[in-house]
This record gives C-alpha cells, structure tokens and sequence, in this order.
C-alpha cells in the first residue's frame, strides 16, 4: 500500500472493483483533480482506513488537506463543492433535489434489491429480478429525450448509476440472467452507449475482462459477494 | 425568492415532515399543511410521489420535492437569501453534516424503531445496547460539530440539529416505552443539554407534538401482542 505522503492534498483510499469507489475516480478526473490512489485489500483493511473511517470501516474514503471524508453520495456533493469546474450537480434547487433523490434511489433502491439476485434460483430469483425491473422502469422513464441524466452532459445521477451501467449489467452474464433486456429498457441502453463514448468514464471504469474474471469469482461465494464484490 | 404556492404533505407524528416543519419555520415560509390520514395515502401523495407514496412531500409552485433531507436541503437553497441558513458554509462542515444525517437514518433510527417492534425481552435488550452504542457515537459527533457552540450547527439550529432534533419526541415514547433512559446528564451529557435547547427553538416549540399523544399513537402503531 502506498505510503501516506504529507505533500499529496487528495488521496482516496478505494478498491478496483467497488462501484462506490470508482464513482469517486470519475468525478475527480472530471474535475482534473490529481490525486492519490490507495488500493485497500477489503479482505484485510489497513489501519489507515480504520483509522479514516472507524463508523463503517469501509472504501471509498477521501482525504483532503488531511481531512477524511466517507460515504460516497457525501464525498460526491464535497468534490462539487470544494472544485467548482464542470459542475457535477445542478445549479437549479429543484434540478438538484431531483438529482439527489435519484442518486439516493439508485444506492437505496435499486442496489439493494439486484443484490439480491445473487445466490438465488427459480421463483426466488424470478421475484428479485421482476423487483429489479420495477425499478428500472423509473430511470428508463426518466431518460426519455437525454442524452444523460444530467441532460445533455454527464451529471451526479449518470456517475451514481455507473453501477447500473457496469456492475448489475455485467453481473448478468455471469448470473445468466437479463435482468435488464434491452427491449424493456431501450433507453437504459442507449444511455450505457452514450456513458461509453466519454472518455472519463472509459478511464474510470474497472476493465471488462478483469472485471467479469472478478465478479465470477465472488459470485461462485455468493454469500460472500456482498462483503467482498461491492463495499 | 417570492413566496409562491408551498404545500406540505404530512402527518403531525412524523418525525420526517417535522424535519421539514423546521426548515420551513426557520425561514418564515408560509405553507398548507395537508394532513394526511392515518391509514390511507391521498391521491395527492401518490401522484406527487409515484416512487415511494411517502411523505413528507413538499410541493413549491406545483412541483414536488420528496425524501426529508433532500427536502431540507431545498428549502435551504431556494430561499437562499431569507432566514438563517440551514447547512453550515464550509464544504467539510456540510460533509460532516450530511454523513451524520445519513448515519442518523441508516444506522440510529433503525436501531430505535427495532425497540419499538422486538419480540421479546431478549431482542428489546439487544436493540437498547445497540442504540446505546450508537448514541454515544452521537455525543461524540455533537462535540466534534459545535466546537462548544450551543448547537451542531453553531450558534443556531442548522440541518444535522433538525435531522436528529425530529426524533426527540419518538425518542422519548421509546424511552417511556422501554423503561430505559437514554439521553442522560452522565452518559451523554452534551446531547442531553442539546434536546432541551432544541426544543425550546422558536422554530420547534409550537410544532413539537405532545409525547402523551405520541405515546397513544405509537400503541396504535405499534400494538402489543396479547398477554
């Protein structure tokens, strides 16, 4: 793990496959902000983390000038606040309420329902994905006539539910379900298009191959998934 | 910002339209409250909050805004220049506030609510212990914001006193309820001293229901099984 350096003003403490903390990478180099990476092995925390985040002990922590900073929605809203380039929020109050609630929904709703996916068969499994679906349906309307959910660029809902876009779709393959069919979800679809021709969120996100290697691997222990694939 | 058209979908025992009831007192807002009715949800409600049929629902010239904290932070923004304001100034003191409301909603509040429905002895110990633990985490939270100030906030009530504060009436239904004291001068001696002031806010006293009539709803609520 790389050593805590005193001249580095923004480090993040996160893991290569969680979602949380990959949501953190995309709106920092959408602000051009450098910052320094701290691989955490979840498996094995380091006393940095620990020490970072004693409520939750979990990734992604963000320091700033020596100050920790955790959960991801809240570090999200800090970045905007404290680097004012390419506004990630809305500047209307209503826009940004709007974006809130989203973003709340996606990690609230939607992430905990598809979790449950996993490690289920038959009618089990047919529930949570009919649950998952219902769900969907409210960001699927939601992106009729955007290019984003942030409209016409890349905003904090689209970051939010990069989890959506590749996690819970590239999860599919491997629990060989569709849980989002492209026939019910056509703008679900075109807006993971439009997520992959911006070029941070290219950069940002886990590398496919790998990627799926990991999630096979977790899901295989799938009642482990939960601690181990997304902290 | 032009007083326009506010209503408030809510219910007088919610501990999360309170939430908005301050807010909008602390910046002299005027409002209709509609009330809901224990037991079914209006179509107002379900239309203006098609994804979770919850209150409170704030509603500003016909657009709904819904989730208690996201509708505290509204006010707080679209009456930017009218009364105090609600979520401190500095970027790390906003962070430090939203995660401890997050924690309140996450973490505490299910804690409490599972006194209010353990089966049995056993469990209701269980979830006292847990409250107590996380209470404290509480005091320490409260320290480390009011840097001796009066409240989490500073000198005024802001988003984190609103977020806990709401809870105070339910918190001592569940303390009558559980025989157990939890806000206490020895065990959380600023947060016990916080409650007091908090309820003496001019922008919470008038709206701070009875516990005796919280007390009866919460039996309705939350009915004993029979002996």
């Amino acid at each position: 793990m790389a050593e805590r350096s005193d001249s580095e003003e923004v480090k993040l403490l996160g893991m290569w496959a969680s979602p949380f903390s990959r949501r953190i990478e995309i709106a920092l180099t959408l602000k051009g902000v450098s910052y320094e990476f701290s691989e955490e092995d979840i498996t094995n925390k380091s006393s940095l983390l620990l020490q970072l985040n004693p409520v939750y002990k979990m990734i992604p922590v963000l320091v700033h000038t020596g100050k920790p900073i955790s959960e991801s929605l809240v570090i999200l809203e800090y970045i905007d606040e404290t680097w004012r380039d390419n506004p990630i929020l809305p500047q209307d109050p209503y826009e940004k309420a709007m974006a809130r609630f989203w973003a709340k929904f996606v990690d609230e709703q939607i992430y905990v329902t598809a979790m449950k996916v996993v490690g289920k068969i038959g009618e089990e499994r047919d529930a949570v994905v009919e649950a998952t679906r219902d769900l969907l349906m409210f960001l699927e309307k939601e992106l009729v006539g955007k290019d984003f959910f942030g409209g016409r660029s890349l905003g904090f809902v689209d970051i939010v539910a990069t989890l959506v876009a590749f996690w819970l779709m590239r999860t599919e393959e491997i629990v060989g379900v569709k849980v989002v069919p492209v026939e019910k979800f056509p703008e679900i679809h075109r807006w993971v298009k439009n997520l992959l021709g911006n070029d941070v969120i290219k950069k940002c996100i886990p590398p496919e191959d790998e990627h799926l290697q990991y999630i096979r691997a977790h899901v295989i222990v799938s009642s482990c998934v939960l601690s181990l694939g997304f902290v | 910002m032009a007083t326009e058209d506010v209503k408030l979908i809510g219910s007088w025992a919610s501990v999360f339209v309170m939430r908005a009831k301050i807010a909008l007192h602390l910046k002299s807002i005027s409002y209709e409250f509609l009330q809901e009715t224990f037991g079914s949800k209006s179509e107002l409600l379900l239309k203006s909050n098609p994804v979770h049929k919850k209150m409170p629902v704030l509603i500003h010239a016909d657009k709904p805004v819904c989730e208690s904290n996201i509708i505290v932070q509204y006010i707080d923004e679209a009456w930017n220049s009218s009364g105090p304001s609600i979520l401190p100034s500095h970027p790390y003191d906003r962070a430090i506030a939203r995660f401890w409301a997050a924690y309140i909603d996450d973490q505490w509040f299910i804690s409490l609510r599972s006194i209010l429905t353990a089966q049995g002895e056993e469990e209701k110990k269980a979830s006292i212990a847990q409250v107590e633990e996380r209470t404290e985490l509480l005091e320490k939270a409260f320290n480390d914001c009011s840097k001796g100030k009066p409240f989490f906030n500073g000198d005024h009530i802001g988003y984190l006193d609103i977020a806990l504060g709401s809870f105070l009436g339910w918190w001592r239904v569940v303390e009558l309820d559980a025989n157990h004291k939890f806000l206490d001068e020895t065990k959380t001696p600023s947060l016990a001293k916080w409650a007091e002031r908090f309820c003496d806010d001019p922008a919470v006293k008038p709206i701070m229901p009875e516990i005796t009539k919280l007390a009866e709803f919460a039996r309705k609520l939350f009915p004993k099984p029979q002996a």
